[in-house]
């Protein structure tokens, strides 16, 4: 008991930082995840090709590597300096969750029946307005639970920002592992108590874009 | 003699190498109730299909009002229409659809009302109130703020054709808009269509099984065989009066 006491308000140093990274990740991800969705419809052929180019490297590699370039190869290789290990690290996660999420934008489009487009056309809708009226609204419903998992994902992968030096909870309860290891035990229960803690709300969430995405989805 | 407002003019199409349509011309009147009959695979929905701008002819050309709907001139010359050629074109023309093709997201009301709102830019009173004059005319008066999930088939194409009609066309399609209907509701469903054949203004193009309906409703039966306009004339003649012989066998198949 007295080691939790001891351990608690460590771990508690590293929320907001843990919080931060989220937040910005989860903006930046879903931003990405609609413009390279968007970019891999469009008519574009070069647009297209850059894009679906981006979506396989940060999909086929590793997040971890990734952090890593982006803090430390970028700026000794091209003088590409990120600005701050908050940015490397919120970078990395939204770039490579938005790579994957891209997909399900992608799919969420292209899933919509085709007739959603041919009764818009016969109303004589131009292509924006066929996309912002009638397909995307239904597509996003499709999206939501996808979206809703990849939240808690994106929580989990904050924790690496701590291998760039960001104080972050998993930051925290290494310190206090590494000064005393029979510590580790009740640190890293703490430490797992605490994301479990953060994930409740976007579980919550996620639950609630489910019920959302059952209503008025076409069915024929 | 009127112009028509339709012209086919020696109109193709193949899907990859099967052709389906091969050399359609025809002259639609407007106000003129044009029924399209044949067998399966004959071509009868592509030939509407390409009129809403849903399947681009292989060649030849459609004019529509004076205009031609998929070639457009630029610099002297005619050069495949772009969107906004389209969309000038077939502001007059509707269409409903098979699978009624509703929108799942919106309520019966948003359903009708949206695109005169935001395509015709009418002001959003306006175009509720036609709306809501439509659904009644079409008995759904009492279904504004229902989700087309909660209707029936003949209730969802009935609002199909409401939401078509807001639009006020000069030429309404129907692509066999009874065939997906259970046998007992397809009758609500052409009772409507009778009634706004009855009212006259508009020109209608029907594809359609419904015999006895193209009979009482068209001006015009076209047979349509092959890919080809194969028969033509007043409902009465080519129905009961033709010497067709697969024009016979395909009405024999219906008749018994």
């Amino acid at each position: 008991m007295d080691a939790i006491v001891e351990v608690f308000p460590v771990l508690v140093k590293g929320v907001e930082i843990t919080i931060k990274v989220l937040l910005a990740s989860i903006v930046l991800g879903y931003l990405m995840a609609f413009i390279a969705g968007f970019c891999r419809l469009s008519n574009n052929i070069i647009l297209r090709k850059i894009t679906g180019f981006y979506v396989e490297v940060f999909r086929g590699t590793s997040l971890i590597v990734q952090l890593f370039w982006l803090y430390y190869a970028l700026p000794i290789l091209f003088g590409i300096e990120i600005g701050s290990d908050f940015w490397a690290g919120v970078l990395a996660i939204s770039l490579n969750y938005g790579a994957y999420m891209s997909e399900i934008v992608r799919s969420s489009i292209l899933s919509v029946a085709k007739g959603q487009t041919e009764a818009a056309t016969a109303l004589n809708m131009s292509r924006f307005q066929r996309m912002r009226l009638v397909i995307f609204p239904q597509a996003v419903r499709m999206m939501l639970p996808e979206f809703g998992n990849y939240l808690i994902l994106m929580l989990k992968s904050t924790s690496l920002v701590s291998l760039i030096g960001m104080t972050d909870i998993l930051y925290y309860g290494d310190i206090l592992r590494s000064s005393d290891l029979s510590q580790a035990p009740t640190v890293y229960l703490l430490v797992l108590v605490f994301y479990f803690i953060i994930a409740l709300p976007l579980i919550w969430l996620t639950k609630k874009m489910e019920s959302a995405s059952k209503k008025g989805v076409a069915s024929q | 003699m009127t112009e028509p407002i339709v012209m086919y003019k020696d109109v193709h199409k193949s899907f990859g190498d099967v052709s389906v349509l091969r050399g359609i011309d025809l002259d639609i009147k407007p106000g003129e109730k044009v029924a399209v009959i044949g067998p399966s695979g004959s071509g009868k929905t592509t030939i509407i299909r390409m009129l809403m701008t849903l399947e681009q002819p292989t060649s030849g050309s459609i004019i529509v009002d004076g205009k031609n709907l998929w070639q457009m001139e630029k610099g002297g010359q005619l050069v495949p229409a772009n969107e906004k050629h389209l969309r000038e074109v077939r502001g007059d023309i509707g269409m409903v659809f098979q699978h009624f093709n509703l929108f799942p997201h919106m309520t019966i009301l948003e359903n009708c009302m949206t695109a005169p709102v935001q395509v015709k830019k009418e002001d959003k009173a306006t175009a509720k109130k036609h709306s809501i004059e439509m659904l009644e005319k079409v008995g759904l008066g009492d279904k504004l703020d229902n989700y087309p999930s909660q209707l029936s088939g003949g209730q969802k194409q009935r609002v199909a054709m409401a939401r078509a009609l807001v639009m006020r066309p000069k030429i309404m399609l129907f692509d066999e808009v009874t065939s997906a209907l259970d046998p007992e509701l397809v009758g609500e469903v052409l009772e409507v269509i009778r009634d706004i054949a009855k009212e006259g203004e508009m020109a209608m193009v029907l594809v359609t099984h419904e015999m006895d309906f193209a009979l009482d409703v068209a001006d015009r039966v076209l047979f349509l065989d092959n890919g080809v306009i194969a028969e033509q004339g007043p409902p009465s003649q080519v129905l009961e009066h033709s010497e067709n012989e697969r024009l016979q066998s395909f009405l024999h198949r219906f008749r018994k």
